[in-house]
């Protein structure tokens, strides 16, 4: 193994740190990534590539460590935008569950404050998401809903490259650890 | 079993979260129903944060970045500071409230004209979800807004409700996917459906590849969806071209084309007319106006005939007043036949009424 597999990879079990924050950052931190999500767009429409409450899954089932917290703040998270959304409840709610408990899951073997792993993490849990939503949309609802590749692969990469500030914006929320 | 259970925990988890969530699903697209209490849960929770959001970005928004701009204008020009800031504040001060009044009178004056009942409403927030084609209004069932209403603005239509809650309302625009609309041509009538698609053109489907569309001509709404009232603008052809078995339209759509902040909500619609196509003006070329019909004009038909609803039934009655001026009983008398080249006397109109009777002069005692 190398050195760059050991920076990345966990050996140690001092290395799987728990990562604990106030109950105000689970509430708060996901409803201002929804309101964002619902607000900022208006004005920004630029901005409306970005999928916060994505992130915002992304980021707590990793620092969480556990499938089971990632899974149940995914869907919470996941409902909460469904309910915002004019389609049936529950699209938004799967997707988000399993990118929770895929990202806790791969939290468990890897080292998740690498910036680098953090970003290529983000990328492909958003591809993932995307296409997952996609595929429950059309075969759940019946939407004739259209899947741009390589438009979903560049807000992948955007998505990704906003995720590093942001979750190092969330690292410092942490009241830590163990 | 509770072993098995602790052994496979976030696995459990994992599936009693999905299968929860896909029985909600089924039991929404089947039953047709809709988890309405979490969504006006949700939309209750968000919808005071986002108007004071809006309400504090009016507020101190334009406040903020004319003190920023002033900042630097200081900077440049520490004499002329005051002044220029002033009158730069002013300036964009008036601009803004003229842009708002003209948007207000727009609205008005379209509210005015148009014969449906609507309710002015403004934009607060979009839908969660990447490329969201879903807005919110500051208008809800307490308001009268009720789901299926159709959503414009002077310049076309928008949208329409999807959903509506207590202090808001969900509106789906017209490029939002699964979006659909009865139009009309407004060159040669031709009918189609508008259907969203989730991007900023939007198609209109069902219509022959024989029939006439040219880019650039308005579609207007037809109201056949009984949603929208007919005659309401919707946009102009982008493209046109024939395609296999229908033609292949893409409409622009009028209402979407800037910005919405403030829509209109018909709470009562009562149908329109499709305004004809502009005549061709040309100051090189006289073009007479169209010529007379031979048929009686609708002011020259008596009442009877002016409920004759087909050609053969107007000449039958042209027929019989040129028997009658000439006393020939038609299918009477087989004799000479009356002569059709005399003119057409004039059907004989309502008696005008009278003029009336001055009331008689008071007697004084």
């Amino acid at each position: 193994m190398t050195g760059y597999d050991d920076r990345l990879l966990l050996r140690t079990p001092s290395k799987t740190r728990i990562a604990r924050y106030p109950a105000a950052v689970w509430i708060i931190v996901p409803l201002v990534a929804i309101l964002f999500q619902v607000y900022v767009p208006r004005f920004v429409v630029a901005l409306s590539y970005l999928e916060l409450p994505l992130l915002a899954t992304i980021y707590f089932s990793l620092m969480s460590r556990r499938p089971v917290t990632g899974s149940v703040s995914g869907a919470v998270i996941g409902l909460l935008q469904d309910s915002l959304s004019h389609q049936p409840v529950g699209l938004f709610g799967i997707s988000k569950t399993l990118v929770g408990y895929f990202s806790a899951s791969v939290s468990q073997r890897f080292d998740v404050e690498n910036n680098l792993l953090r970003f290529l993490l983000s990328f492909f849990l958003f591809l993932f998401h995307q296409i997952l939503f996609w595929v429950l949309s059309r075969s759940l609802l019946g939407a004739a809903l259209d899947l741009q590749i390589p438009q979903t692969v560049i807000y992948s990469f955007l998505n990704a490259a906003v995720a590093i500030p942001f979750f190092q914006i969330l690292d410092r929320l942490r009241s830590d650890t163990r | 079993m509770e072993t098995l259970l602790n052994r496979y925990r976030n696995l459990s988890v994992l599936l009693l979260l999905v299968v929860g969530q896909l029985l909600l699903l089924a039991w929404q697209v089947r039953a047709g129903e809709d988890a309405r209490l979490l969504r006006v849960w949700a939309v209750t929770a968000v919808t005071p944060l986002a108007r004071a959001i809006e309400w504090a970005r009016g507020g101190t928004g334009g406040f903020f970045s004319e003190y920023v701009l002033l900042r630097d204008v200081r900077r440049e020009n520490a004499a002329l500071k005051e002044e220029v800031g002033q009158l730069r504040l002013a300036n964009r001060f008036l601009k803004t409230e003229l842009e708002m009044a003209e948007r207000a009178r727009a609205l008005a004056l379209f509210r005015d004209r148009t014969p449906s009942k609507v309710l002015a409403a403004r934009v607060i927030g979009t839908s969660a979800g990447l490329n969201s084609r879903v807005v919110f209004v500051d208008r809800g069932s307490t308001d009268g807004i009720r789901k299926g209403m159709a959503v414009l603005v002077p310049e076309g239509i928008v949208g329409k409700v999807v959903q509506a809650y207590p202090t808001a309302s969900q509106v789906m625009l017209a490029t939002s996917q699964g979006f659909a609309a009865g139009v009309i041509s407004q060159k040669h009538r031709v009918r189609g459906t508008l259907k969203g698609l989730g991007s900023s053109l939007c198609p209109v489907e069902y219509i022959e590849n024989e029939d006439k569309v040219e880019a650039g001509e308005w579609f207007f709404t037809s109201g056949d969806d009984r949603i929208f009232p007919r005659g309401l603008p919707v946009g102009t052809v982008k493209t046109v071209r024939e395609g296999r078995g229908a033609k292949e339209v893409t409409l622009d759509p009028s209402g979407l084309r800037g910005g919405i902040d403030e829509v209109l909500i018909v709470v009562e619609g009562v149908h329109g007319l499709v305004p004809d196509p502009p005549r061709p003006s040309s100051n090189e070329v006289q073009i007479l106006p169209p010529p007379p019909d031979d048929i009686p004009q609708e002011e020259n038909l008596s009442p009877a005939s002016r409920a004759l609803p087909t050609e053969a039934d107007r000449l039958r009655e042209r027929y019989r007043r040129v028997g009658d001026s000439q006393g020939h009983n038609f299918g009477a008398n087989p004799g000479r036949p009356p002569d059709f080249n005399r003119p057409v006397p004039a059907s004989p109109k309502p008696a005008a009424p009278r003029p009336q009777e001055p009331p008689p002069p008071e007697v004084q005692p």
